[in-house]
This record gives structure tokens, sequence and C-alpha cells, in this order.
């Protein structure tokens, strides 16, 4: 019935997101401005643990062009911030306030807020505020015992709020007759997404119709809608999102802060449109850390090297308070632990506990970039212990594709675990190959004989992606034919609206120009569900197919009704529908002859109650400076099969990143605190972000031999195995040159840690 | 500290008249003064460099220069990198190789390689990856940020020779 173009979809076209970006015209948080604004400003806490006394604003109030300084008594109708996902129960009591009640409980906990005229008096004032603070002895360690939360405010509530366990399989009975039990303890260091844009917004009050909108907003618009009018106690068609350019997301950015509630409160109750820009310092010290887990592993092997149980504990530090994410990062590591093994028999325990730190969310890879090291780590120690080669060991242990969808028997994030598609052992061969394996090993010898300390190392890995459960999209077709895309999907960078426009125009076989995608508007959509989870190209994409499809329906039937034809003898073919008799008609006639001002509109839902499991393998070659500790990155791959590739290029271009930012939290980054509970890193002097000069050239190896039966298109997301396994991969490969199975127990492997396990 | 100095700004070729505290920094005085918000603030400590303007032809860190500093240079931002509707092919390579995703850091990338472009139109690909590294990404891992600056010196050149 339908014949169209070359198709678009698996083209490495150029984003259309660009122009713009490139001309300095993007719209950025910080460049939203009302006429009229004022400037908000957070004072925040300089002790990681103390009991909240009086906070003495009066001197703030006095200094001229200060408008309100609010404590927590100011703000008293307003709830604590609520979780945006997650099923577990009892972390309620420890959310955060928008404003600290009782105690403080981080550096950088949110006392009290000045607005005034210019953002430069409202940081004046912040020095003129004086908060009484009776500070107590923090808790830095989530391995040490739980203790009170808020003693005397909340007495009996500990510092761990839940403990998760799942399991499949009899652990213990296994345990009883294994050939061989492989114990370990590894650690994965505190570090986070850090976007180089900060976190802000600017909000807008309207009196007439008694609505707020917020600018600034990211990832996912449509929930912190509803959340802030829920908080606001306000129908929620009062409240509009609005999302600009976003300066990167990576899981930290666009969740519901302290102060995006704070903006919207403020500009209604005070009238006066409210902007607030967080700066480097604040960032580091209020927006979402990440990773800082801890693990403890056992395993059970046979006499190959297989595992046949695994019982595993992990500590997950996630700071202060239990933010929007809930149990997510702790939730996704237990589900995930187990990764591309087949692993009969699974325990996890996964804790939640909190500290006197900056509380955590998810970033990028939540729980598996820290679950794959954990996991590789213990597949290299049973290598090592069998005296096999990485790949061996990992072949004897993968998932065989005739086991393949292989349900894990769990859950995660309330979906059933059930890997819908791979070819675990293809790619792993596919890598060797690739790689050539056999002659490299022998050139890295011959380079260790002549005293060089290299080491290579792999990791393997399963992602998840596409959560749902569903994604609806609108799509105009104008009689110009412009076609306009409307979404609730975010755009963080990642190329949305170019990968969008593909599917489109693949779809109904027409060129790229001409479509454009409307995204982060509450106001143009009712519902979506934004950008996480690696979800877009899959829920939003298959939403996109499915409307540009149904728009191609409606026209068929049109084009039936107008030509007195039965519709299964009519033809499409690039916008033109036609009858081998000679009738003809385009989209563009059809719209003008049916479509209202809003164009011919068609609606896509996709909906979908399974992830889908994209997986792969990072490889490393390092080199060691023996004498400073340092690790220099010679070369570095990732296979990764992602279903398919809707724009190569910019799947190339999200595993290229990925690995960097993979790179950054394995040798780097990391979040230190002395033993006061005081920050040592609150700027990119102490934050080392890596630079042109660390990152090498990142080889890629995508495949799509996989496709997911779950969606449409096949698609699995591509946007976080590029990070997934990289802290695994260089672990093992740091430790193969050390040339000491075992040593390498935590990341970042710092020069100072290198240097230890060099000297022994 | 409050009082203001009266001082002209000359940016992408215009003068313009304003006046600002001493506290004022380059990039505020930009983004907030003359509307030119293609300069972004990354860190306001002078690392990130998405803040990266030309001062008479030398990249500079606006968020660490004074406003008033500025008086009497040329200043050029991004907003000023294109002819017209002619990307510059820094700008036209960025966007053929996929040198940016978020693009927050982007025009501070492309007016630092421009101003080193300019103090040496010749510089060999480790020339270039170290003084891109000057300025942080956090989105690309820098490899078609390295190839499109590489691209677009080879298009400069070529331009160059035969104008």
């Amino acid at each position: 019935m339908t014949e169209n173009a070359p198709n678009l979809i698996g083209q490495s076209v150029a984003r259309i997101e660009d122009p713009e970006l490139l001309t300095g015209k993007g719209t950025f948080a910080a460049d939203f401005n009302r006429a009229g604004q004022i400037h908000m400003r957070v004072l925040r806490s300089p002790v990681a643990f103390g009991r909240l006394g009086g906070i003495d604003t009066a001197e703030a109030r006095a200094l001229p062009g200060v408008i309100a300084v609010w404590t927590a008594e100011d703000i008293a109708d307003l709830p604590q911030i609520d979780f945006r996902m997650t099923k577990v129960q009892g972390l309620g009591p420890y959310r955060q306030w928008c404003l600290a009640r009782d105690y403080v409980r981080y550096v950088g906990d949110p006392i009290a807020v000045v607005f005034a005229e210019t953002a430069f008096l409202a940081e004046d004032a912040c020095d003129l505020i004086f908060p009484e603070i009776g500070e107590l002895d923090p808790q830095l360690d989530p391995l040490d015992d739980p203790s009170p939360y808020m003693p005397e405010t909340m007495p009996g509530v500990l510092s761990e709020p839940a403990v998760l366990r799942k399991g499949s399989g009899d652990v213990e009975a296994v345990f009883a007759h294994a050939a061989e039990v492989v114990e370990l303890e590894l650690s994965v260091g505190r570090h986070s997404g850090i976007p180089l844009e900060t976190r802000g917004a600017l909000g807008v009050y309207d009196r007439d119709s008694d609505t707020i909108t917020m600018y600034g907003a990211a990832k996912v618009p449509h929930y912190n809608r509803g959340a802030i009018a829920d908080m606001l106690r306000l129908p929620v068609e009062r409240v509009h999102l609005s999302e600009g350019h976003v300066g990167g997301g990576f899981g930290p950015r666009g969740e519901l802060y302290p102060e995006d509630v704070l903006v919207c409160y403020a500009c209604r109750r005070l009238g006066r449109p409210v902007k607030w820009i967080e700066d480097r310092r604040e960032h580091f010290l209020s927006t979402n850390h990440s990773r800082d887990q801890h693990y403890r592993l056992k395993a059970a092997i046979d006499e190959r090297g297989v595992i046949q149980a695994l019982d595993a504990e992990f500590f997950t530090d996630q700071g202060a308070y239990v933010r929007t994410h809930g149990a997510t990062v702790s939730d996704l590591a237990a589900a995930l632990l187990p990764g591309p093994y087949l692993i009969p028999a699974y325990r996890v325990a996964g804790h939640i506990r909190l500290t006197n730190k900056t509380p955590c969310g998810t970033y990028r890879a939540p729980g598996r970039y820290e679950s794959s090291f954990a996991r590789e780590r213990l597949i290299d120690a049973i290598a090592a212990r069998k005296g096999l080669d990485p790949f061996e060991i990992r072949a004897r242990n993968l998932i065989p594709e005739d086991r393949i969808p292989f349900d894990r028997g769990i859950d995660a994030l309330g979906t059933h675990v059930v890997y819908d598609s791979g070819k675990y052992h293809d790619l792993l061969a596919r890598l060797r190959a690739a790689l050539d394996w056999d002659a490299l090993s022998a050139r890295v010898a011959a380079r260790r004989a002549e005293g060089e300390r290299i080491g290579l190392g792999i990791g393997y890995f399963v992602e998840k992606s596409g959560l749902g459960p569903d994604d609806k999209v609108r799509l105009h077709f104008y009689p110009d034919g412009l076609i306009c895309i409307v979404t609730g999907v975010a755009n963080i960078g990642q190329g949305v609206e170019t990968a969008m426009a593909q599917i489109c125009g693949g779809t109904l076989g027409l060129p790229m120009a001409g479509i454009s995608i409307l995204h982060g508007q509450t106001r143009l959509i009712d519902e979506g569900r934004g950008a996480f989870a690696t979800r877009v190209t899959v829920m939003t994409g298959s939403a996109v197919k499915l409307a540009s499809e149904a728009l191609l329906d409606q026209a068929l039937d049109l084009a039936a009704g107008r030509f007195g034809l039965p519709r299964e003898e009519l033809r499409y073919r690039a916008g033109r529908i036609w009858h081998e008799g000679g009738a003809s008609v385009t989209l563009c006639e059809l719209a003008a002859e049916y479509g209202g001002e809003d164009g011919l509109v068609a609606e896509g839902i996709f909906r979908s109650d399974h992830m889908t499991y994209p997986y792969g393998i990072h490889f490393a070659q390092v080199k060691l400076d023996p004498g400073t500790g340092g690790v220099q990155i010679e070369r570095y791959m990732v296979a990764f099969d992602v279903g398919r590739a809707i724009n190569p290029m910019l799947v190339e271009g999200q595993i290229t990143g990925a690995v960097a930012q993979g790179i950054g939290g394995a040798l780097y980054e990391e979040f230190v605190y002395d033993a006061a509970g005081q920050p040592l890193v609150t700027s990119f002097a102490d934050y080392l972000m890596p630079t042109a000069m660390e990152i090498p050239p990142i080889e890629t190896l995508i495949r799509e031999d996989a496709p997911s039966p779950l969606n449409p298109l096949g698609v699995k997301g591509a946007g976080e195995g590029g990070i997934t396994a990289a802290g695994a991969a260089i672990a093992s490969a740091v430790e193969d040159a050390i040339g000491r199975p075992g040593v390498v127990d935590r990341l970042p492997l710092t020069p100072e840690r290198v240097a230890g396990w060099l000297r022994g | 500290m409050n009082e203001k100095l009266d001082i002209t700004l000359t940016v992408n070729g215009r003068s313009h008249a304003l006046g600002v505290e001493p506290r004022r920094n380059l990039a505020d005085a930009l983004r907030d003064d003359l509307g030119l918000t293609g300069t972004h603030v990354g860190c306001e400590h002078g690392v990130c460099g998405a803040c990266t303007v030309l001062m008479d032809g030398r990249p500079v860190r606006s968020c660490l220069t004074f406003a008033c500093q500025a008086e009497g240079a040329a200043i050029e931002t991004v907003e000023g990198l294109a002819d017209g509707d002619r990307l510059h092919p820094l700008q036209q390579k960025f966007w053929e190789l996929h040198g940016l995703q978020c693009g927050f850091c982007t025009p501070g990338m492309l007016m630092l390689a421009a101003g080193a472009l300019r103090e040496n139109p010749d510089m060999d690909d480790e020339e270039i990856r170290e003084v891109m590294s000057s300025n942080l990404c956090r989105c690309t891992g820098y490899q078609n940020i390295l190839r499109a600056v590489r691209a677009a010196a080879d298009v400069m050149r070529a331009e160059g020779a035969q104008g």
C-alpha cells in the first residue's frame, strides 16, 4: 500500500537543533528575563549537621533593595518535596523541605531565602542573616551503624530509610555445595553529572489568570508541573512549565529541587517575576550527587569458574535526604548487578543509608555504573583464580542466545526484568576480533618486557532503556507541507528533535526540512513523561512513528473518499497518494481541503510495560606512570548493540560523551569531605572534569544484531551504555598493568591509590 | 562599590555606552546590559571557559574580566562570528561533525578556536588538542570538537590561500 523514499531512519544527518546553538541564539535558563523581575538567593548551611535555632534576618530585611527574606516559618504551608519515582515504602519522613526545619543536615542545606532587586543585593543580604546552629557530630560513613536522623524532633527515626531485597533461585542451597567461594569488597566514589549549565529558573505570575509559569524547566516538565501545583495547592492548569535550551542533563538536572518550588511560590506571593540562577559552588553543594556505593559480594563458583550463585550486599550513601528519585539508584543497582551472566541463584540486600552530605540522585547509568564495576571486578577475580583470560571467563558465564528472552525473576522500577533480545556471545567474539586480541596481548607483553606498565581490561554490561508506561505525541500536517510534532518529551542536549524528525520523515518518506518538534511545554500538550531513563527514542520515537502512520491512515481514508475509490487500491509515496487510474492528491492538498486551522492532526500513543535491554562491552588499554601513579588511557573501544540506530552519528556522539564522563568517574572526579563533613570539592579547581587532553579517541563498534521486539522501531536506548562499564574496564586494565589480581577495589583510581598499589 | 562608571564597550564592531558598577564582570555586562546572551557563564571562576570571548583578537574569560577593563578594546562574541547568514567555517564544521550536543559550551569553544586560529592558522592536531583543553565540555567527549576545529582550520587556510 505504501512505498517510501530512501529512509531517513538510520542516516547520520546533521542536527536540526544546531544552527541556533552555534550562533548564540539559544535560550538557556539564565537567558530568560522579564521586566520587573527580582532575584532570589539561598542562604545555605555552613555546617554538616546541627540543630537549627533562631534565625536573625533583621539586618538583611533592612537592606535597601531587599524585598523579602523567608525562613521555614514563612513558608510553613509548603510541604516536603515528594518522590517522582519509587515504589519503596517508608521513605516519606526523609523527604527534604524547601527550607530547613529544626535541623540542618548537610553543608549547603537551604536555611533562608532572600528576594532583592538585583542578584548582587540578594547575595549581599545573605551575608546579613545570622542563624543559630547547635553543631552536632555528623554521620559521614554509610557503613557505620545507622544514627538518629533528627534526634530531638523525630526520635527513633534512623538514617537507614530502607533495605531493598531481591532474589531468585535458592542461594543457600548452592552455597552449601559450592566448589569454591569468591568474596570481594568494593566501592565506587561519590561523583555526579555536573552539567556545564548550572540550574536556574524564572517564575512569572499572571494575576488575571492566577497562573504561574516557570521557565528553565528540564527533563520532566509535566511531572514537575503537577508536583509544584500540588505543593502550592493549586489546580494543575494554573501551573505551567516551559523548557528552553538545557545545558546538559545526565540525571541531576531537571529533577524538582527546593529552589524550583520557591521560585514558583514566590512569584505568586510577591507578585513579581522571580529569577534564580545557581552559581557553580552552589551546584556542587546542592544539586544531586550520585554513585557512592559500597559492595560486598560473595559468589559460589564451579570448577570451570562459572558462577552458580551470587550473594550480594551493598550500601548506597544517599546523603542528607531522600530526594525525588527515592530508591531508584539502589533499585537499579540491585536489579542489574547480575548483568549479562546466567547466575542461576541470586540474592541481594541494598541498604539505603543517609549521611550528612549533599543528597544523591541518579547520574547517567545510575546503579549500573557502580554494579557493573562490582560485578566485573568479581568476574576478573574469578578469572585470576582460574587462570582464564578475560574473554574466556565471560564466555563461560554469559547468558546463551537460546535462553533469551531471559527472565531474571526480579523487578526493576516496578517492571519485570526480562532481557528482551541479545546475542551476548556474538558481541564478545566481535570485540575480540576487532581488537585482534591475541596479537594485541602479544604486543602488550613485549612492551611489558621492556619495562612499561601496560594493561588491558574489558567490562561487559547490560543496560536498560525505554521505561514506560506510555508516551503521546500529536502531529500536525499543514497545507504548506510543514509538520509540527508536539510532545511532552524534553531535550537535554541529546538531539531529540533530530531523531524524532528522522523517524517522522522516514515513516512518511518526506525530507526533514519542514519538520519541527515542540517539546517541554506543558501549555501545548496535556501529558508527557519527559527525558530520563534512556526512554526517549524508544517511547517517544515509537509514538512519533505511530502518529505518522495514523496521519497516513487518515490521509488514505480522505483520499479514498475524495476519489470514490477503494482505499486498498491507493498507493502512497513521499507525500502523494495516487491510484493507477490516474487520480492523485498530495498530503498538502488534503490538509488544505480537510484540515482546519490545526492542519491534519494525528495522535500517536505508545505503551510499554517492559523495559528494553541494550548491552555492550568496554575495552581499555592503559599505561601507568610508576612514579606518579598517573593513568594514561592509550586506547578505548565500546562495542554496543543498540537494536537499531536512528542516527549513527548521534549514537556515536552519545557513546563518546558518556565514555568521557565514565573516565572522569573512574580516574578524576570525586566529592571528598573532611572529618567535620565540610566538602573539599566546591569548584572546578577541585572537581577534576576531564579535558580534551585526558580523553583519547573513542573507537566504537555499534551493532544492530538484536533489535528490540518490544517497539515498532526495534530500537534500544543508546544514551547510557557509553558510561556503564567504563569504571569496570579501566579498573580491569589498571589492575592488569599493576599485575596483582585483586588489588583494585575502588574508584576513582587516583594517582595516590595507584601508586600505593604499585608499591604493594 | 555601588557607584557606576560610564564606559563604552565595542562589541562585534558596534559601540555601546553603559554605566556599570566596577565589580560587574564582562560576561554579565554582555549578557545583562547588552542582551548578548550567546556568551554563557558556567563557573564564574575561570575554569570552564564557556564565557570565552575575544578581546583585541585574543581569547579571554569574560567572567574574570571586569567590564571596565574592556573599555577601548575590540570585543568579539559568538553573535558576531557568522557573516550574515553564512556560518563561520568553525560553526559550519561543528554542525557537520556533531561537535556539540547541549550547546552550552559551544560559544566558548568557537571563540577559543577562532582566537587560537587567528594567532596560529597552522596549528597541528596536538596543538589544537592542547589549546581546546582550555575549555570544558560535558557532553561530547571532545573528539568531534577537535575534528571540527581541524576541519575548519583547513577550510580557513584554503580560503585564505584563495583570497
